[in-house]
């Protein structure tokens, strides 16, 4: 547990290693470098912090609980433990990151904010901010998205947010983005695009991490009290972009014992198009101003994915995170949507928690290996509550009843 | 530097007008229909020809030339194809100077050495990547300048001046001024204060030709910055006349010309 690892951080421009950067069109430089300005005015602030530490405590619910998963331990033979971020007002960890920024445009001068979203997660999240701090929002969505998300578009509108449905490309999540990017560089003067994963040019991989990085700085805390000083053995968290798991490890990346595994969405098959797993098959490319692993085919065109949950369905994955497995430091792995199924399930009749299907992807991966490591002390990252994909969910199991929920 | 970019340039000046430089999306709707048109548009009285490499995610365009990109990826385009197709086109005694727009993850797939070494044999003159801003695209525009290709940057109106010297030092053949932020597409008017952004640009770029794009469709438009810059872009308009065609059962080489045609009238100072 001694053994230390070097944590890198993004440089000046924004790499991390040969990741990260900032491949924008130049009319997106001026408001990315104000942007960057701003954030390292605002992270040097102490009532800025403080600002939002008030925020996340009073409003969003923070500290979440680390809860033992007595039954699924008994089960599996290890100790397992669940960071509860699906108790967070709005239902996941995304309205971390979505204070921050919200509360940060308010600062900038910005009187409107815009957003991507692929589960609806991070689109509530910043209508839900945008709604407090009295800001008008738009959220871009994918048509797919829309469909299979109706809940959480119901609850955008019902926080006085204009969605727009995005009928380009895959119409999900990656096209969200384009559409939101297309606004920006229309609108930078008055507008915040707040970025929802570590995906983006810089400074959004590194601004956002921050953001969650309260999730791994809670969990050390909790788990030394849990384990009488020690720390866990494993951090288990799910990966679209990538910001509950970069959040849940950042603080222990120096911990070279602790072993950081994040859980790629497996989808249907290995087959190109039927998956969302970027380790492996993806090559370093370039996707939404940042070098990172990317899904692409031999010509450099993005590759659709699938994933039975919307929020991994995401063609790259952010830069620290391809740098922390190019360095060995983290790992990587996929669970299909039918073993996300069965761990929703799973969760939901074992502890009596039903968690995200993003989330579930997590909680899959620790029911194939905690067998394999007989007492030791597993962390799962539990970024979101399931209560959006019940419908869905419903409906791929064919029950029928259930099925009109969702209209 | 191919010279051919330099060349077009030097003659419109001489010619007392701007250089009229069209974009198309390549492989929109098909590369045969490309191939024709290449010639076509260099006839009408293109000076320059932008050759949009489609990509998946093209987040510098609005919708018209989305719908291209879209079209064309559909119809099966690749950048191997492209650059066939322009060795056919310089075979077939192609001369106007061909600039590859486009986005870097293409690029980066094939390798940019490799793509350097290949648009330079097909006959390729400069290549523009949208989402290469000086900082990520030094080594890349070094590696086109090698090749003797011209590395071509975006300028835009929130460009300060240290950005305006770097792309006057990394760019060969001309430099790109977005006229206004946004994405491409079809505007009614030329934004106020580009004459002045034109001239802070001009003094910041040394002896390069500066073009105005993004919005500029109509001959008005193309007249008004005719007389403030050496180069004049328009894609958009373009595109949708071509798509305007297809959709009314004509010739999409045919409607482009036309509107080419007109647009290369309007080029005097």
């Amino acid at each position: 547990m001694a053994e230390k690892f070097v944590v890198p951080e993004a440089d000046a421009s924004g790499r991390f290693g040969e990741f990260g950067g900032r491949f924008v069109p130049e009319t997106l430089m001026a408001p990315v470098e104000e942007l960057t300005r701003a954030y390292a005015k605002a992270r040097a602030d102490a009532s800025f912090r403080r600002e939002l530490h008030e925020l996340l405590t009073t409003y969003a619910g923070r500290p979440t609980p680390l809860t033992e998963a007595r039954r699924l331990s008994a089960e599996l033979g290890a100790r397992i433990f669940l960071k509860r971020e699906d108790l967070l007002h709005t239902g996941a960890h995304k309205i971390n990151n979505a204070l921050g920024q919200v509360l940060l445009a308010k600062r900038m001068g910005k009187s409107r904010v815009i957003a991507e979203t692929g589960a609806g997660q991070h689109g509530v999240a910043t209508a839900t901010a945008a709604a407090l701090m009295g800001l008008p929002c738009v959220v871009y969505m994918g048509s797919v998205d829309i469909e299979r998300q109706a809940l959480n578009v119901y609850r955008m509108r019902l926080l006085g947010t204009k969605v727009v449905a995005v009928e380009s490309g895959s119409k999900t999540l990656k096209d969200a983005i384009n559409e939101a990017m297309r606004d920006w560089v229309a609108n930078y003067g008055d507008t915040h695009y707040v970025l929802g994963s570590v995906l983006g040019p810089h400074p959004y991989p590194r601004m956002v991490r921050d953001f969650h990085a309260v999730i791994g700085r809670e969990t050390r805390l909790q788990a030394r009290k849990v384990l009488g000083g020690k720390l866990p053995d494993l951090l288990v968290a799910c990966v679209g972009g990538g910001s509950n798991a970069i959040g849940l490890f950042h603080a222990f990346l120096a911990d070279a014992g602790v072993e950081l595994v994040g859980v790629e969405a497996g989808g249907r098959s290995a087959a190109p198009g039927e998956h969302a797993a970027r380790f492996g098959p993806g090559r370093v490319g370039v996707l939404h101003g940042t070098r990172t692993l990317v899904l692409a085919d031999d010509d450099g065109q993005i590759l659709p994915t699938h994933s039975v949950s919307a929020g991994l369905d995401y063609p790259a994955v952010g830069p620290e995170h391809a740098n922390l497995a190019a360095l060995g430091r983290t790992r990587y792995e996929s669970v299909t949507d039918d073993e996300a199924l069965a761990a929703f399930h799973a969760l939901s009749e074992k502890e009596g928690i039903i968690p995200a299907l993003e989330s579930a992807h997590a909680v899959a991966w620790v029911l194939r290996e905690a067998r394999k490591r007989p007492g030791s002390t597993i962390v799962i990252g539990l970024s979101g509550r399931g209560d959006k994909d019940v419908p869905s969910v419903a409906r791929l199991e064919g029950l029928e009843g259930l099925a009109g929920v969702a209209s | 530097m191919s010279g051919r970019i330099a060349r077009a340039f030097t003659r419109s000046a001489r010619e007392r007008r701007a250089a009229l430089i069209v974009f198309v999306e390549a492989g929109d709707p098909s590369l045969e229909v490309t191939q024709r048109l290449l010639p076509a548009l260099a006839e009408a009285g293109a000076d320059v020809v932008e050759l949009g490499v489609p990509f998946s995610d093209p987040i510098a365009d609005g919708p018209a030339i989305q719908r291209a990109s879209e079209r064309s990826l559909a119809a099966g385009t690749r950048l191997t194809g492209v650059l066939d197709l322009v060795a056919r086109a310089r075979a077939g005694g192609l001369d106007v100077p061909v600039v590859l727009f486009g986005y870097a993850n293409p690029v980066l797939a094939m390798g940019e050495a490799a793509f350097a070494s290949h648009a330079a044999e097909a006959g390729v003159d400069g290549a523009l990547v949208t989402d290469l801003p000086p900082e990520e695209g030094q080594a890349f525009a070094s590696t086109l300048r090698a090749t003797r290709l011209d590395p071509v940057f975006l300028l835009a109106p929130t460009s300060p001046p240290r950005r305006v010297k770097i792309v006057g030092r990394l760019s060969r053949g001309f430099v790109y001024v977005v006229s206004r932020p946004g994405v491409t597409g079809v505007r009614a008017d030329v934004p106020e204060g580009l004459a002045e952004l034109v001239s802070r640009v001009k003094a910041g770029v040394g002896r390069l030709p500066v073009a105005v794009g993004f919005g500029i469709s109509s001959p008005e438009q193309v007249a008004a910055v005719a007389r403030i810059a050496d180069g004049v872009v328009v894609g958009s308009a373009v595109v949708l006349a071509m798509e305007g065609a297809v959709a009314a059962g004509e010739d999409p080489v045919a409607a482009a010309a036309a509107l080419v045609r007109r647009l290369a009238a309007a080029t005097g100072r």
